[in-house]
């Protein structure tokens, strides 16, 4: 699904990721590990098309709607409620029977009784909550989780845990972490950058 | 259809943003209003209707400038526009959604601009009101795209001002034409074919906006 050769990115003169060969089969579940400034989120950006390669060729055979993609920011609106941010993305990626799918995802992450709050008034813990709603609204085949436990609480990891181990084997997951031990038993493959 | 479904949805988001937050619209309100009572001291006494004219089209202007230096505000501050750019829409959709919202706030801005102008200079022609509306349509073409590529910037305030106020200029220039010239059906046609050509620009080259 995913097959890079000499991917490399800069900024300027600043190199953000070595030079990296990489192939991901539809299926895995990727767990991408390194110390600050390795160039892990720069890859996950690569892959989600957020940004180009400076050098070297990337292949990611997915469509851009079944690809999910959860980063450093929620990427919602803030002066919009969960709920319709949720409605605003599922519309845009015209998810089938989206009300539904919408009321399940609120309850599956605790969300539910929070559905009427403006993302401004969530907590960061929240937050997170809902951009991984917005991340799994449209059930997408290549699911890409930039550091996904950050903020989460004992409970909201727990969660967190329980949907990644239903989407490995069916979905094709890469997830960057400071915390590998927590995804170990979950991983078919290891990437550690330098 | 579903590009126009795409568009209608980004179009309503922004306005239930700003009847929410309300935090674009009343300052355009406002900086208009008060920038007439000034313009009306201003002139003097016995100046004719052609300068109002150009005052007015300042006021329409800067104030237009005002509101597309918020356009994108609300997706630069939660990241919500690496959101849109991730969706299976049409990157132009975003685009031109934004610009439905802005059009329609400009059409709001002239409910109040045009009155007041009526009541503190001269009576408003039908031809102003054309000229106006076709000034609108240029003005959320070019503006939105401007506005997004300044919002990628730190200096983005004074970045706007710079690339927007040289491509309003014809917009000028027809609006004023059509609101003092015997044949104002020739400035209302140049405000047209600037549209069109505009939009079409503007339409191919947002992708390249939000791609890096």
């Amino acid at each position: 699904m995913i097959s890079a050769r000499a991917l490399e990115k800069r900024y300027g003169r600043k190199r953000a990721l070595r030079p990296l060969d990489l192939d991901v089969a539809s299926g895995s579940f990727l767990v991408v590990t390194g110390a600050n400034g390795s160039g892990k989120t720069t890859l996950l950006r690569l892959l989600a098309g957020l940004a180009a390669p400076s050098r070297g060729t990337l292949e990611v055979a997915v469509d851009r709607g079944r690809l999910g993609y959860l980063g450093h920011e929620a990427l919602v609106y803030r002066e919009l409620t969960a709920l319709e941010n949720l409605d605003l993305y599922g519309r845009l990626y015209r998810v089938p029977e989206r009300r539904e799918r919408i009321g399940m995802l609120l309850e599956r992450f605790g969300l539910w009784e929070a559905r009427g709050e403006r993302a401004s008034a969530l907590s960061r813990g929240m937050l997170q909550r809902l951009a991984l709603c917005r991340a799994l609204l449209h059930d997408p085949d290549l699911l890409v989780l930039d550091e996904p436990f950050t903020a989460l609480d004992v409970q909201g990891a727990a969660l967190l845990d329980h949907q990644l181990a239903e989407l490995r084997g069916t979905r094709t997951v890469v997830v960057s972490t400071h915390e590998p031990e927590r995804v170990q038993r979950l991983a078919s493959a290891r990437l550690a950058l330098t | 259809m579903t590009f126009l479904a795409d568009v209608a949805t980004l179009a309503r988001k922004d306005l239930r943003l700003e009847l929410r937050a309300r935090d674009t619209l009343p300052a355009m309100l406002l900086f208009v209003v008060s920038t007439l009572v000034v313009f009306r001291f201003a002139l003097p006494e016995g100046a004719d209707d052609v300068a109002a004219h150009g005052l007015l089209w300042v006021a329409l202007v800067f104030t237009a400038l005002l509101g597309l230096a918020r356009a994108w505000a609300p997706e630069r501050e939660g990241g919500a526009l690496e959101g849109l750019v991730l969706a299976p829409t049409d990157r132009s959709a975003i685009w031109l959604g934004k610009s439905a919202a802005v059009f329609i706030f400009l059409c709001a801005l002239d409910a109040v601009a045009l009155p007041a102008f009526a009541l503190f200079f001269a009576p408003v022609s039908l031809s102003t009101v054309a000229g106006v509306l076709l000034a609108n349509v240029g003005i959320c073409a070019i503006g939105t795209l401007l506005a997004a590529m300044a919002a990628a910037s730190r200096t983005r305030e004074l970045i706007l001002p710079l690339l927007f106020l040289p491509l309003a200029i014809p917009l000028v220039v027809g609006g004023v034409g059509a609101g003092v010239s015997a044949e104002p059906a020739r400035f209302l046609a140049f405000l047209g074919l600037y549209d069109g050509v505009f939009a079409i620009l503007c339409w191919a080259s947002f992708e390249y906006v939000v791609s890096e």
